[in-house]
């Protein structure tokens, strides 16, 4: 019987140094092999990250994102601003740095970082991200000069990981244009179903806020009475993903609300539309 | 050469690592609703598997008993992490659809079960053979357990619709319960029935 299944395997003789040899060799070899594969491959996978965010940008916007030149299509219609969150005002010219630039902006850096960034309490903090960025680059979809749909990041904790992706509002920044997640670890086939076309095709015409202005867009458990009038506001749950989709219900409605986007909106409003 | 033959086969359908060895059944769930993650899955794991195989056999007369398991482990796991490196680089939307599952390969109770089984006793050559057909049985299974998912749950192959389902304006009423966990279970276990009843010499004892 040549191939050997049964029995001790043929280890080699106990001995101390054996033993910190062997051991030190394999972590040297291994630790190489590993930090060369990062290192080497990571422009890679970073030019990879900065195509998908782009990518879902368009999904957001419901542009075709195949066969197109993403870059090109980007740069043609797309205006990146910077804003200040808490008021809403666009950050230009001198006041950017090397670290608040519209074309490296690392939304996790900033969140993180103790002057970009900053904590959030407890009772506020409905999205489960306890840091957030104090500014943000939201991407203004332009038409023939005039800007037609306003898409802006967003980011909430699900069951399992982090959800990182863009909403997008149509240019009464009332109703809801898509939305799109472009990176998160949720069980594939349940909560990873917030990828699902058909799911993200229920977003589209919601309203986000009513005539008043106050949000009210939910994710509900189960399916939305469409004969209810409150149907315009309400988003169905996904079934076997209860706790992934109250991560999506709270992060838009952090996201949109007063802590999140309002003061931009109300602002960009006042700018499109003169007064509210 | 008969022995090379019999290392590479007998993973197939005889000790098929899912279906008579009961093994790596978490990722054999988590993966199997669509064809195309069933598939990049399955290299994957056929590469960790092969090469881990390979590696840990040529080492196999130097290795302490004592740290035996943590060398393994050691090797296992950098090339989990070069493989999960790999498919963020250049197959980056299969990579973020298998999100976590790469990383649990390491986990996978065939990559350790083939080092402490066979490669820890037997040349390099045929430890890689073994390891590659494993990976082949592993996938095998995990492809047919696709195949049915993706068609029965979204009326789909790989990605290619098939049965166009009533939304879509078709005739089709996709069974939501091939896209949830408990229906690879199921179709496992018929894969199960189906191989011992074509084998009855794998069954067990009464």
């Amino acid at each position: 019987m040549p191939i050997s299944e049964g029995g001790w395997p043929e280890v080699a003789a106990e001995s101390i140094k054996r033993t910190i040899i062997v051991a030190l060799g394999v972590c040297f070899v291994c630790s190489v092999l590993v930090s060369t594969a990062a290192v080497s491959l990571h422009p890679i996978q970073e030019e990879n990250k900065r195509l998908d965010r782009i990518r879902n940008i368009f999904i957001a916007e419901g542009l075709p994102v195949r066969d197109v030149d993403l870059k090109a299509v980007y740069e043609a219609t797309i205006q990146p601003r910077m804003i200040d969150l808490s008021t809403g005002a666009s950050i230009q010219g001198a006041d950017l740095n090397r670290k608040l630039s519209i074309q490296g902006f690392d939304m996790r850096a900033m969140a993180a970082d103790p002057e970009y960034g900053k904590q959030l309490p407890a009772e506020k903090d409905i999205a489960g991200i306890k840091r957030m960025p104090k500014y943000m680059v939201v991407y203004l979809a332009m038409q023939s000069g005039r800007m037609e749909q306003i898409i802006l990041p967003v980011y909430g904790k699900g069951l399992w990981s982090t959800l990182y992706g863009f909403i997008a509002l149509d240019k009464d920044l009332r109703t809801i244009h898509g939305i799109t997640f472009y990176e998160h670890a949720e069980t594939p086939g349940l909560g990873g179903e917030i990828d699902n076309p058909r799911w993200k095709d229920i977003w589209k015409g919601k309203q986000a806020f009513d005539e008043k202005g106050t949000l009210r867009i939910e994710v509900i458990k189960g399916v939305v009475d469409t004969s209810r009038p409150e149907a315009r506001y309400q988003i169905d749950g996904l079934s076997g993903a209860t706790r992934t989709t109250q991560g999506v219900d709270a992060l838009v409605r952090f996201w949109l609300g007063s802590d999140g986007y309002g003061p931009f909106l109300k602002r960009l409003q006042e700018e499109l539309h003169g007064q509210v | 050469m008969g022995r090379y033959k019999e290392a590479f086969t007998a993973p197939l359908f005889e000790r098929n690592p899912v279906a008579v060895q009961i093994l790596g059944i978490c990722s054999a769930l988590a993966v199997t609703t669509r064809i195309e993650t069933a598939l990049v899955m399955s290299l994957a794991v056929t590469a960790v598997v092969s090469l881990s195989n390979l590696s840990i056999s040529l080492i196999r007369k130097q290795v302490p008993g004592s740290i035996r398991i943590i060398v393994e482990m050691t090797i296992i796991a950098s090339l989990v992490i070069v493989v999960d490196q790999l498919l963020k680089a250049f197959a980056y939307e299969v990579s973020k659809q298998l999100s976590i599952f790469v990383g649990l390969i390491i986990t996978n109770c065939i990559v350790l079960g083939r080092a402490e089984v066979f490669a820890l006793k037997n040349p390099p050559g045929i430890s890689f053979i073994d390891g590659i057909g494993n990976g082949l049985g592993y996938g095998m299974l995990l492809l047919s357990v696709a195949f049915f998912r993706e068609l029965l749950g979204s009326g789909k192959l790989a990605g290619i619709p098939v049965l166009t389902p009533q939304s879509d304006g078709g005739w089709y009423l996709p069974n939501g319960l091939f896209l949830l966990a408990p229906s690879g279970f199921i179709l496992v276990g018929l894969f199960i029935w189906a191989l011992r009843t074509w084998k009855p010499e794998l069954r067990e004892e009464e």
